[in-house]
């Protein structure tokens, strides 16, 4: 049964459709050609500038996201060289602020969420059975954006005027009376290129999810990593403006002469801290969400069975990114507010573990009643569940508020953090590399050095991190660059200086595996693992335009129907949607994903990274007061946004004119 | 001088080898329910732990009868038990909250009204404490004193960055925010050296910014004050020979045998070098930088918990004091050994 | 699945909801279906966002002051008013345009959005010309960094907004914008009645809200 001819309202046949039945079929390897010469990226320097694609976006994150995750690390096995014993003397106090405050901004900024849209980016497209994600060049932006700021950041660093005020960077202190160098203003403008590379980040994932989910993927059949990601999204766009406007205050106050934050003239330190605040706790859960949907949608694999409860295991992501958004003032006990007021803050920070406590029992009823494979990914998953429970006790006992008023700004709160950041975001990012490095790749990981790394990591971090809590409530401040013999608290520093090598040494271990397998690992073919969702249901590495054939979904795993028998549809993967008329991809409703519209997506383009380029170019000039580079870098912006925006007639922004189909397209 | 090392030489409490303990060591109703709120929440969090930890570890090892295919229980029955554990976290939270509410309650607020006020201001990287007002008005830094028994307010400024003040075997800490003055409150029950921190990060020498509570008997606590409101005694008439030279005056401890002569330079050279910072009442150094030296010889530490006061290091701070605490507000002075000699001498009087 | 199987799938989707695969679909950017609409709610959603963060700076640093708020008294209203007037009739003009774009009416379509556009200069010299007239500036006290900041920031929104209406009205000239493809001018008119929503709250609070407090400083 043949389709029906393609309409088209106008009478110019040569004009392309507005409107036309999706063709449907099976594709045979001369399809396959034809849509790889459609999708694949220029080589060398060309494609390298230019590509959207959103896998090897997806790669560079991942790439430079780890690289930075490496250098915060030197960071901190220098400052703990310095802690091992009293009275170091490796490091000024000068260096040692540089180096935790750039520890935390590298961790926090430049690894943490970065590293998740590393994993969305790539694996999005391929769970949600699409070609591309919504905004292809958009995509390319935020990469760049985000590497020039962490150059911008780490080139002043090299130098010396690195931030050095804590990633708090609170006021007064950082304001130029006590911070007069050019730190703090290093930090503000990177910080306001990493919101703008993020919040960009943040609008593609959030219309991709909405409109690009292959027919029949119904907003209950996507998986956790998504809902993650998705809620992360969502909160970034409501929180990243406050921590934004936050610095961009500070550098107005410091170079502008503006009284935001200026005592003498009225202004407020504390307005310093909730802007921050109010930005840096939905950003803590930013980043460990997406990664608790890594392992809601890894586990499953591994158990061999679905996740246990993923409707309350979705639930309890939104419920609690939007708890997150109520309990801000808890990093500010304090400060001397009203004791009503933080009992308010107090009580919603202990009721938001709720959520977490459903996800928890979630995991470990998933691997109770599954058959556990003993693979790395495995080892990586049920260890973030013990460290996520130990972590978020742990933050239990700062939320009692008389109790927080004893272990704030001590090393209790630096074991907390560590706990629920590595155990809930970096030891998933490892299992989650170890689970998806075939698909990424075509090989497998080793298998035994992936255990050995997890051992390393699992007890090198434990006996680094969990001598802090003993340290916190010896009374050990944080951000102290050394500390008395007599204060009683040498051993538990010597004892954590111990574990982070040793956990250091994991990570090396991990790494030497990445790098081996990359060429040396065994072939992966398409689903190593058989894995339930739909990335395995493509090529390992996937071609460039991902889906062959656009599938239509019947379930939450598509390729375990069979096993799990639930019902008697199936998702249909061998034939559907064909869209071979240049890059297409289907667009459908948000909830039930109807379809609704044939998606041209934008192929390769220069304007992301001149954007990105000129715009980091206008903040440089900002920063060295050079007003005319600022000045000529943004009308450079203006220039590279108009090129990007022009309506182009490929996409069918507007109507090809005769000038467009004798050039034979636009 | 004699109370700073009769202090100084008692053992302070048992809590010495880790004197800002607080999980295990609390001397006063402003810190004591938190202590055993700590304990709790402690006992609960590691239980809670434990027990994952076993769930955990039998979820993976536990044995399970060999099957052809998955088999997939049934999702209601998993799904209860996760309703179940949620629940149960669910009870003991809310427990958790209550009672965290209540030990609100009870430390936010003294008991009864403060039978002392004293003001604290954080100086980049010391403490003045200031005590009374009008004529009775003194201060001192990094050494505050109060009686034991009874509550003791406290009010938190700041003269430059954002600092914390903690004193963690009394009371929980608070910060202290240029422009906005806080409060709170602590009590000792037993006499005795408490240490405290600044426990916010506020620059280079945050690591070096400590102080002492000293509690003392109503009538100690009373003598003490008398004493501080005194200014300091004129040094005694100068003779006419110099000191030693150099070596030998610094050698000798300052509190063995006879005062050392005292000659006329050490008090101008005070004027001429210090006054510009710092207050010596009694005299016309009016210097208000630095801590006020009036009674410098009754304090246990030097540079805000860094050096013991003995002669030796009050010169060494002097001279030297980039080297202990670099980028201090206060600059190295370069000293002759007659200079030396002289002021520390006149230092030595400031008891 | 054996082919027979999958044979016998194939024809039960099609009998069950293949109907929505088998009809028509639109091609491309198609007004509110593409993806250029979603991301700019999404992007009114974030700036949104920022407006609010600064609107709570001003209330918090409001609350906190003593002093007089404003210093210079209470702020006159008829400029404001007569230029918030203003600005909701260029949302009304916008709005005529896209009417008139979706009718095919291309000249109309032209004099609705130059009009629109002069509208909002007009708005953008009178805001200037207050800024003029004030007695202070950002650096003299809290009030005046704030005033100037709040207003700087939604006037240069405007100058973009400008700037768009320009874009929008050169892409009806060349022909790019038309009855059956014109999304960009759907998203572009959006974000114009975006700023004048935005500059409905920034009015409230800086001109409005002071009357309501009255002398509560």
């Amino acid at each position: 049964m043949k389709p029906p001819m393609p309409t088209s309202p106008s009478a110019d046949r040569s004009a392309p459709a507005l409107m036309r039945v999706p063709e449907r079929g099976r594709a045979d390897a001369a399809l396959k050609r034809r849509l790889q010469a459609i999708w694949e990226a220029p080589p060398g320097w060309r494609g390298l500038l230019s590509t959207v694609d959103h896998k090897t976006i997806g790669l560079r994150y991942l790439v430079t996201a780890f690289v930075f995750l490496l250098l915060g690390g030197v960071e901190a096995l220098l400052m703990r060289v310095q802690l091992a014993g009293p009275n170091g003397t490796l490091l000024t106090p000068e260096q040692y602020n540089q180096l935790f405050t750039m520890h935390g901004v590298t961790m926090i900024f430049l690894y943490s969420l970065p590293m998740l849209s590393g994993f969305s980016n790539y694996l999005w497209p391929l769970l949600i059975g699409s070609r591309d994600m919504a905004f292809p060049r958009l995509n390319a932006l935020s990469y760049w954006i985000f590497l020039f700021a962490g150059l911008l950041l780490y080139a002043s660093f090299s130098l010396g005027a690195g931030p050095d005020a804590g990633w708090f960077n609170y006021v007064p202190y950082s304001g130029r009376e006590f911070s007069p160098g050019p730190n703090a203003d290093v930090y503000a403008m990177g910080m306001l290129l990493l919101g703008v590379s993020t919040t960009v980040g943040s609008v593609n994932f959030i219309v991709t999810l909405f409109r690009m989910r292959a027919p029949g993927m119904s907003i209950n059949r996507v998986p956790i990593l998504v809902w993650g990601t998705l809620t992360a999204s969502v909160a970034n766009l409501l929180a990243i403006p406050a921590v934004s406007l936050a610095f961009l205050l500070l550098w107005m106050d410091r170079q502008v002469g503006t009284h935001f934050f200026d005592v003498a003239a009225g202004g407020k330190p504390l307005l310093w801290q909730h802007l921050f605040w109010i930005f840096g706790h939905p950003w803590v859960y930013a980043v460990v969400l997406p990664a608790m949907g890594i392992v809601s949608d890894g586990l499953p694999t591994f158990c061999r069975r679905p996740l246990v409860g993923y409707s309350a295991v979705a639930l309890s992501t939104m419920a609690t990114m939007l708890l997150g958004f109520e309990v801000w003032i808890h990093h500010m006990f304090a400060t001397g507010l009203p004791n009503l007021a933080l009992s308010f803050f107090g009580a919603a920070s202990m009721v938001i573990s709720i959520p977490s406590a459903v996800a928890v029992f979630a995991w470990i009823a998933t691997i109770w009643l599954g058959k556990p494979v003993f693979k790395a990914p495995l080892l990586f998953f049920a260890g973030f569940v013990l460290l996520f429970v130990m972590g978020g006790v742990s933050g239990v006992m700062t939320a009692a508020v008389p109790l927080d008023w004893q272990l704030n700004e001590t090393y209790f709160v630096v074991a907390h953090l560590h706990y629920v950041l590595l155990g809930i975001n970096v030891f998933p990012v490892i299992g989650g590399i170890h689970y998806w490095f075939p698909k990424f790749s075509g090989r497998m990981m080793n298998e035994r050095l992936g255990a050995w790394s997890f051992w390393v990591m699992f007890i090198g971090f434990n006996i680094g991190f969990f001598p802090m809590h003993i340290s916190g409530l010896l009374g050990m401040p944080r951000r102290i660059y050394t500390y008395a013999a007599d204060s009683g608290w040498s051993s538990a520093n010597l004892v954590t200086t111990v574990g982070s090598f040793v956990f250091a040494l994991g990570i090396l271990m991990f790494i030497a595996n990445v790098l081996w397998s990359w060429r040396r690992g065994a072939v992966a073919g398409d689903n190593p693992w058989q894995a339930p969702t739909l990335e395995w249901s493509i090529p390992s590495p996937p071609p460039a335009y991902n889906f062959a054939v656009i599938p239509s979904i019947e379930s939450r795993y598509p390729l375990w129907e069979d096993m799990l028998d639930e019902t008697p549809q199936r998702s249909q993967l061998e034939e559907g949607l064909l869209l071979t008329q240049g890059r297409e991809t289907i667009g459908s409703t948000a909830l039930d994903a109807i379809p609704d519209v044939i998606l041209k997506m934008p192929g390769e383009a220069y304007s992301p990274f001149f954007l990105a380029l000129f715009l980091t170019g206008a903040l440089v000039g900002l920063l060295l007061h050079a007003w005319w580079l600022a000045a000529a870098m943004t009308l450079a912006c203006a220039a590279s946004l108009l090129c990007w925006m022009w309506p182009s007639a490929t996409l069918l922004q507007r109507m090809p004119m005769v000038a467009d189909t004798e050039a034979g397209g636009a | 001088m004699p109370l700073a090392l009769k202090i100084a030489a008692s053992p302070p409490d048992a809590g010495d080898s880790a004197p800002f303990n607080y999980f295990l060591h609390s001397h006063g109703p402003a810190s004591t329910p938190t202590l055993y709120l700590g304990w709790v929440l402690a006992a609960v969090c590691a239980a809670v732990c434990l027990l994952v930890a076993g769930l955990l570890a039998y979820a993976i090892w536990r044995r399970r009868a060999a099957a052809e295919r998955d088999v997939i229980g049934d999702p209601r029955r998993s799904l209860r038990w996760v309703g179940i554990g949620t629940a149960l976290s669910t009870v003991v939270l809310f427990g958790l909250a209550a009672y965290a509410l209540v030990v609100l309650a009870e430390v936010g607020a003294p008991p009864r009204a403060a039978a002392l006020t004293v003001a604290v201001t954080g100086y980049d990287w010391w403490w003045r404490i200031d005590y009374g007002d009008g004529a009775q008005r003194f201060s001192t830094a990094n050494e505050l004193h109060i009686p034991v028994g009874v509550p003791v307010r406290v009010r938190l400024d700041s003269a430059d960055v954002i600092h914390a003040f903690w004193v963690p075997q009394l009371a929980g800490k608070t910060q202290m925010i240029p422009g906005v003055s806080n409060e709170q409150w602590l009590q000792a029950d037993a006499p005795g050296l408490y240490r405290g921190e600044c426990t916010q990060f506020c620059g280079a020498q945050h690591a070096h910014m400590s102080f002492d509570v000293i509690a003392q008997s109503p009538a100690d606590f009373a003598a003490w004050r008398a004493r501080q409101q005194q200014g300091a005694a004129p040094p005694p008439p100068a003779i006419a020979a110099r000191p030693a030279p150099s070596g030998a005056a610094m050698s000798q401890p300052a509190d063995a045998g006879a005062p050392r002569p005292v000659s006329i330079a050490g008090p101008a050279l005070f004027m001429d070098r210090c006054a510009g910072c710092h207050t010596v009442r009694g005299s016309e150094a009016r210097g208000e930088h630095g801590p006020d030296l009036t009674h410098l010889l009754d304090r246990r530490m030097l540079g805000a918990g860094l050096l013991t006061n003995t002669a030796a290091h009050r010169i060494d701070w002097v001279t030297r004091v980039q080297r202990y605490k670099p980028g201090a507000r206060m600059p190295d002075i370069a000293l002759s050994g007659a200079e030396r000699a002289d002021l520390g001498a006149y230092l030595d009087t400031l008891q | 699945m054996n082919d027979t199987a999958a044979l016998n799938v194939a024809d039960d989707a099609a009998a069950r909801d293949d109907s929505a695969l088998d009809r028509p679909l639109p091609v491309g950017s198609a007004g509110k279906l593409s993806s250029g609409w979603f991301g700019l709610i999404a992007l009114i959603v974030t700036e949104a966002a920022l407006f609010g963060y600064l609107l709570f700076a001003y209330f918090y640093l409001y609350a906190q002051n003593r002093a007089a708020w404003p210093p210079d008294g209470l702020p006159d209203l008829r400029i404001p008013v007569i230029n918030t007037a203003l600005l909701l009739g260029s949302s009304v003009l916008a709005w005529l345009a896209e009417r008139a774009v979706k009718g095919g009416r291309r000249t109309a379509a032209l004099v609705w959005t130059g009009t629109a556009f002069i509208v909002g200069t007009l708005f953008a010299l009178i805001q200037l010309g207050e800024w003029h007239k004030k007695t202070y500036d950002l650096t003299s006290h809290v009030y005046g960094s704030l005033y100037f900041t709040i207003t700087g920031f939604h006037l240069a929104h405007v100058l973009v907004g400008l700037a768009i209406l320009l874009l929008l009205m050169a892409w009806i000239a060349f022909g790019y914008i038309e009855q059956r493809r014109h999304a960009a001018f759907t998203i572009g008119v959006m974000y114009w009645h975006f700023v004048d929503a935005v500059w409905l709250a920034v009015f409230t609070s800086l001109y409005l809200t002071p009357y309501l407090f009255g002398g509560l400083s």
